[in-house]
């Protein structure tokens, strides 16, 4: 963990100064927004009145900041039941822009912004890139897919907010990123940690070193990554690594970021409110403990989120942060509760299997998990390509490196996994997020 | 006299030997001697070739991993007991043969062992100490 020196300290971005607000002052301002935005929601959103009606609640309900526990949730399946529009509560005129997910499962959902809400949206991103030390004069390659995705558009903006110049190359055509990452001299990139893997991987076969360019700062979101994924990174080049953390539903990237004391990520509680909850109870869990995040969007007014299931597992931390800033933090997301594998009865999350082979080998392989049902018995194979590292000519090494593999495999998840060696490239490379599981169960 | 052995790690699958044989064809590097050596999921194919620097550049620019070794090769006579005079020159050695393959040599009337030891270094010197004499590269590539 680098703390930042007193100097750095010095040096903070002006456009981070809301960061540094009081506690009491946030509270009252908290309170204030999540009363506007309730009452907003309510008169405009009809699944949201109904809602409120069904639980005799009234927006005037809620006197203190302990009564948003009160409020009903809103999930996914509210947003995909309401397609396209339902969950509105501005007219079109007053909409300027509108992004869709990627919907894994059936329809997209699709979310809006007014012109007010892509000012707040540009401010916590441009927030975002002063806590990891950007500024006028950085070159900014925002590999981030432009498009429907939020990530593309909500860095863009956030990096000419900030003064810096953009390269809007948007994600894919992996070799003209290295290009242009060396040719224009980026000093910061914004991706998927996975794409970034890919780009260090490839950026090694093209002969290109990243320790040599003036690349300093990477910021990486939109799929969860590790510590490990973090030194792993940090030392095949010379930038220093950032978790940016969001989501559509909320308002895109920009929803809390790492400062650079890397211990969690500061949430813009000014413009989201937080809460851990319990994801089977739905009750709402002390500082501290780990349980499902839930978001409430404080002024985004196209489409405000009451009590947003994020379904993303985290932690706020108790206490103040070496930084100074007054946001609350959250522990990196390291899993979804609906990332969770049942295999054979036993939990499995893709970040352990990430975190073994890491350990075993040294450096991260490109990876994918393959489940399938064979006469009704779950069967869990991870497909683990062959690196220089660890290929050897004789037969008896890889065959312990399989044998390694399952082992601490099964001592971590208790189950045994079939470890399979796989050539080189033959894992699809991802330019967006990273596809790790491969579930074949329904079709067997 | 070690001579530079290439491996490739291969699927156990239909085509996955052909593969890289076809990139070595496409630019003209010479296939002297292979051995494959499978399991039942992976094989690692290893090969002698005219160029193995060249060969390395367009196996790992077309996506292989490839891993350089050193190897011996040694010329057996073609008669009972050739292949254990050879061998008996590390019986009182800590000296550990990984593994070993022959091919034939000259005109088919010559065969060569190519060794794969723990230690070429001291392997070479046991070899010549029994007056064992070792084939130099340029000679498997002399037709």
């Amino acid at each position: 963990m680098t703390l930042p020196s007193p100097d750095r300290q010095l040096t903070y971005h002006p456009a981070s100064a809301p960061d540094f607000v009081p506690t009491p002052l946030l509270r009252k301002l908290q309170l204030e927004r999540v009363q506007a935005i309730v009452a907003h929601a309510t008169e405009r959103v009809e699944l949201f009145r109904q809602r409120m009606q069904s639980r005799n609640l009234a927006p005037t309900d809620i006197k203190s900041l302990d009564d948003v526990g009160r409020l009903p949730f809103t999930t996914k399946a509210d947003l995909r039941d309401t397609y396209p529009f339902g969950l509105f509560a501005t007219s079109m005129r007053d909409v300027v822009r509108v992004h869709a997910s990627s919907g894994t499962t059936g329809k997209p959902i699709v979310v809006a912004y007014t012109k007010q809400d892509v000012e707040v949206w540009t401010s916590v991103m441009v927030r975002s890139f002063a806590a990891c030390g950007l500024h006028e004069g950085d070159i900014v390659q925002n590999a981030y897919g432009y498009g429907l995705f939020t990530g593309g558009l909500g860095a863009h903006y956030g990096a000419e907010g900030i003064g810096a110049a953009v390269i809007p190359i948007s994600g894919g055509n992996t070799d003209r990123q290295i290009m242009v990452l060396k040719d224009f001299g980026a000093t910061a990139i914004c991706c998927t940690p996975t794409y970034f893997l890919h780009l260090i991987d490839r950026a090694a076969q093209l002969g290109v070193d990243f320790k040599a360019l003036p690349l300093r700062v990477g910021v990486f979101g939109a799929e969860p990554w590790t510590e490990s994924m973090r030194r792993h990174i940090e030392s095949a080049t010379s930038i220093q690594a950032f978790d940016i953390y969001g989501l559509s539903e909320i308002i895109g990237p920009g929803v809390a970021i790492e400062c650079p004391c890397h211990d969690g990520l500061h949430i813009f509680e000014d413009h989201f409110y937080p809460e851990i909850i319990d994801p089977d109870t739905g009750a709402v869990l002390p500082d501290g403990q780990e349980g499902e995040l839930v978001l409430t969007t404080l002024s985004k007014w196209a489409m405000p989120m009451i009590r947003y299931r994020t379904r993303d597992i985290t932690a706020l931390i108790h206490g103040p942060c070496t930084c100074g800033r007054s946001l609350r933090r959250m522990r990196r997301i390291g899993r979804r509760s609906d990332d969770m594998l049942i295999i054979r009865g036993v939990n499995v999350y893709p970040s352990q299997i990430e975190a073994v082979l890491l350990e075993v080998e040294g450096t991260l392989p490109h990876y994918q998990i393959i489940l399938t049902r064979e006469h009704g018995l779950d069967q869990v194979e991870v497909q683990v390509e062959v690196t220089a590292q660890v290929f050897s000519d004789r037969v008896g090494t890889l065959e312990a490196l399989e044998e390694k593999l399952a082992d601490t495999l099964e001592r971590v998840l208790g189950i045994r996994i079939k470890i399979t060696l796989v050539e080189p490239q033959t894992i699809q490379r991802s330019e967006g997020k990273a596809k790790r599981v491969i579930d074949k169960r329904g079709q067997t | 006299m070690k001579i530079p052995q290439l491996s490739i790690f291969a699927e156990n699958k239909p085509g996955h030997i052909a593969a890289p044989c076809r990139i070595l064809a496409e630019n003209r590097i010479d296939i002297r001697a292979l051995s494959v050596a499978d399991t039942q999921h992976f094989g690692i194919l290893r090969i002698i070739v005219s160029d193995p620097k060249r060969a390395t550049e367009v196996l790992e620019a077309a996506g292989y991993v490839v891993k350089p070794t050193d190897v011996l090769a040694v010329e057996v006579e073609d008669r009972p007991g050739g292949l254990a005079k050879i061998l008996s020159a590390f019986e009182r050695t800590t000296i550990n043969i990984e593994y070993m393959y022959a091919f034939p040599f000259g005109h088919g009337e010559r065969a060569v062992l190519i060794f794969r030891f723990d230690d070429p270094d001291a392997a070479a010197q046991a070899l010549q100490a029994a007056g064992i004499s070792l084939v130099a590269k340029h000679e498997l590539f002399e037709h």
